[in-house]
């Protein structure tokens, strides 16, 4: 699952907003397959962990009512520009994946 | 002397046991920080119970909901919260979800209480965000209208 992260930092007066969009299919596990009428099993990310230059500022647990490729912002106090921010995420049935990014 | 032998081969057995025990425990304890009771709590009061480990909260005008007021479509409702308190933890509940609790954001040293997302609304409800600050919870409400629901389908 290389590249599920979309990630972008942007730091003005001190303050970086850090955006970012993970592709997930964030499955409740209570949708049913129209088909087969079967229930497609819960897959969704619990955790999602931001870093500034390798300190955690945000943990976000997550449960299924995340929507479909999420997207999470965050802010964070003393950053400047080419600080680095990194970005990691792991789901319920243990994947996981990591990106890293500049301040700009 | 063959008894030496036999409980020399145990007590090596007995350490790579305990050291592959505690292996396997270090990736399960980092799930275990997921509050499993808290997401699969049925109503908002288990939930922050679940989360926090109280339900008394405060309601407060320093948290600012920024949710639409009409959801055309309840599988993608982007919601930001931002609270002027000195926030630790940052919790964003729909309160008629079948499991109310759709996020919670940890906030640590310079993290500013300024968080955002989409969660999945099934039908119209109040959105409320929980803000942890100086051991205490306070709260904000907005209430989203949901006209096609996110959950199923």
């Amino acid at each position: 699952m290389a590249n599920s992260i979309r990630i972008r930092a942007k730091a003005s007066a001190g303050e970086a907003t850090v955006k970012a969009l993970i592709t997930h299919p964030m499955e409740t596990g209570l949708r049913k397959d129209k088909k087969t009428g079967d229930k497609i099993p819960a897959h969704y990310i619990t955790e999602v962990k931001g870093e500034h230059n390798g300190k955690t500022v945000v943990v976000a647990q997550w449960g299924p009512a995340v929507s479909k490729n999420p997207y999470i912002a965050f802010v964070f106090a003393g950053a400047k520009p080419g600080d680095s921010v990194k970005l990691s995420w792991v789901d319920n049935q243990g994947k996981s994946d990591t990106a890293e990014a500049k301040i700009k | 002397m063959q008894r030496r032998s036999f409980l020399k081969g145990t007590l090596a057995g007995g350490t790579v046991a305990v050291a592959m025990g505690a292996g396997l425990l270090s990736p399960r304890q980092v799930l275990a920080a997921w509050p499993e009771s808290a997401f699969t709590a049925k109503s908002v009061n288990d939930a922050m119970g679940g989360l926090f480990g109280t339900a008394d909260n405060t309601p407060s005008n320093k948290i600012q909901i920024k949710a639409p007021d009409i959801a055309e479509n309840g599988a993608v409702v982007p919601v930001s919260v931002t609270t002027s308190l000195a926030a630790t933890s940052i919790a964003i509940v729909a309160e008629k979800n079948g499991q109310p609790l759709a996020a919670n954001f940890e906030l640590s040293g310079s993290a500013k209480g300024d968080v955002a997302t989409r969660i999945k609304m099934g039908k119209t409800s109040d959105v409320i965000a929980v803000v942890k600050s100086g051991g205490k919870l306070f709260t904000a409400r907005k209430n989203v209208k949901v006209t096609i629901g996110g959950c199923g389908g």
